[in-house]
């Protein structure tokens, strides 16, 4: 005779394993005192090209490098290598997301020491990649013009996993009827209190106020106490 | 859809907890937030092809969904939101991102039975 089921009470996070590889490399960056910030956004956000900009204007002051996703080709490393600064691809296949130990071995041979900015471009996809955290220090969701307002309305997950919004494309703003109100409210409404920037990659509007915050939170990562 | 890597995380997970206890597992219980980023149905599909070829095959994955819950500042308790589109007390209307529940992605519970040892 079989024995009568019984629960077993367990209790364990199903993502423990990447949630365990991303703190270790949090605690990583914190010791080599590099900030490390993410992208995420939904394909044809003007992701690689605000990417692109962010390495190109930091690279004179500061060393950067870049991890950048993607499902099967290397275009977005070759667009980024433009900037000179040093870029690895982390091909995917089919998968969706980055996870944690992606980007612990795409770090593989690189001293993480000697950077100061670490950009991780996650694969084009508003669902899949808010539920791996990769050890960054922020995470930016990024909403182009032309994608339309109501973007934060259809996927609110992923502006929760986010620590800031960023309006992209700016310059087409017009040519699209975009509304800046709509979109900010609908970002305050699945996220209030969220910080928004706006700006246009292509013409450099809104790019100093990003770039002078990333040197704010750079400053706070390694002297906690001084600012 | 990231359902599948999800669902064989699950399986691991509960494989290695029959394996150390020494049990058969019927069924898995788990929690899902609405704010997981997993859709249940999802997860459900995946979960049957996760198990093939695994000694968990054959066995139910049971989903327990968790709403989203905040801490509302003005009424000083845990309150559900309006709707997923807006972060709002539902009680008062007031704005909060405090999540305190809705995030969950956990296995809370094994369905087992002994294994019954093979004779020889």
């Amino acid at each position: 005779m079989r024995p009568e089921p019984r629960l077993i009470e367990v209790r364990k996070n199903v993502l423990k394993q990447n949630d365990v590889v991303a703190r270790a490399l949090r605690e990583r960056f914190r010791a080599a005192g590099v900030f490390v910030v993410s992208l995420v956004s939904s394909p044809g956000s003007g992701k690689t090209t605000f990417l692109e900009k962010t390495l190109t204007l930091l690279r004179p002051d500061y060393k950067v490098a870049a991890l950048v996703g993607d499902l099967a080709t290397e275009n977005d490393a070759l667009r980024l290598a433009r900037s000179q600064a040093p870029v690895r691809q982390i091909t995917t296949g089919t998968l969706c997301h980055l996870e944690a130990a992606m980007v612990q071995n795409a770090l593989q041979g690189w001293d993480v020491n000697q950077l100061d900015f670490l950009f991780i471009e996650n694969v084009g996809n508003l669902v899949c990649p808010s539920s791996y955290d990769l050890g960054e220090d922020l995470r930016l969701v990024i909403l182009s013009v032309t994608e339309g307002e109501d973007k934060p309305l259809k996927y609110p997950t992923i502006f929760h996993s986010a620590d800031m919004a960023v309006v992209t494309k700016l310059d087409l703003a017009e040519a699209v009827e975009f509304s800046w109100p709509t979109a900010y409210k609908n970002i305050q409404a699945v996220r209030p209190g969220m910080p928004v920037l706006k700006l246009s990659a292509k013409t450099g509007e809104g790019i100093n106020e990003y770039l002078g915050l990333l040197a704010v939170r750079l400053a706070e990562l390694r002297h906690p106490t001084a600012v | 859809m990231h359902e599948l890597s999800i669902a064989m995380s699950i399986v691991e997970l509960a494989e290695e907890e029959a394996s150390s206890r020494g049990v058969q597992i019927i069924a898995v219980h788990v929690k899902l937030g609405a704010l997981s980023g997993v859709v249940k149905e999802a997860l459900l599909s995946c979960y049957e092809m996760a198990c093939e070829s695994t000694s968990l095959q054959g066995s139910r994955l049971v989903i327990e969904d968790v709403p989203i819950l905040i801490y509302c500042d003005s009424c000083r308790a845990q309150r559900r939101i309006s709707s997923v589109q807006a972060f709002c007390c539902s009680e008062c209307g007031t704005p909060s991102s405090e999540i305190l529940h809705g995030k969950e992605l956990e296995v809370i519970a094994l369905e087992v039975q002994e294994c019954v040892p093979n004779r020889a």
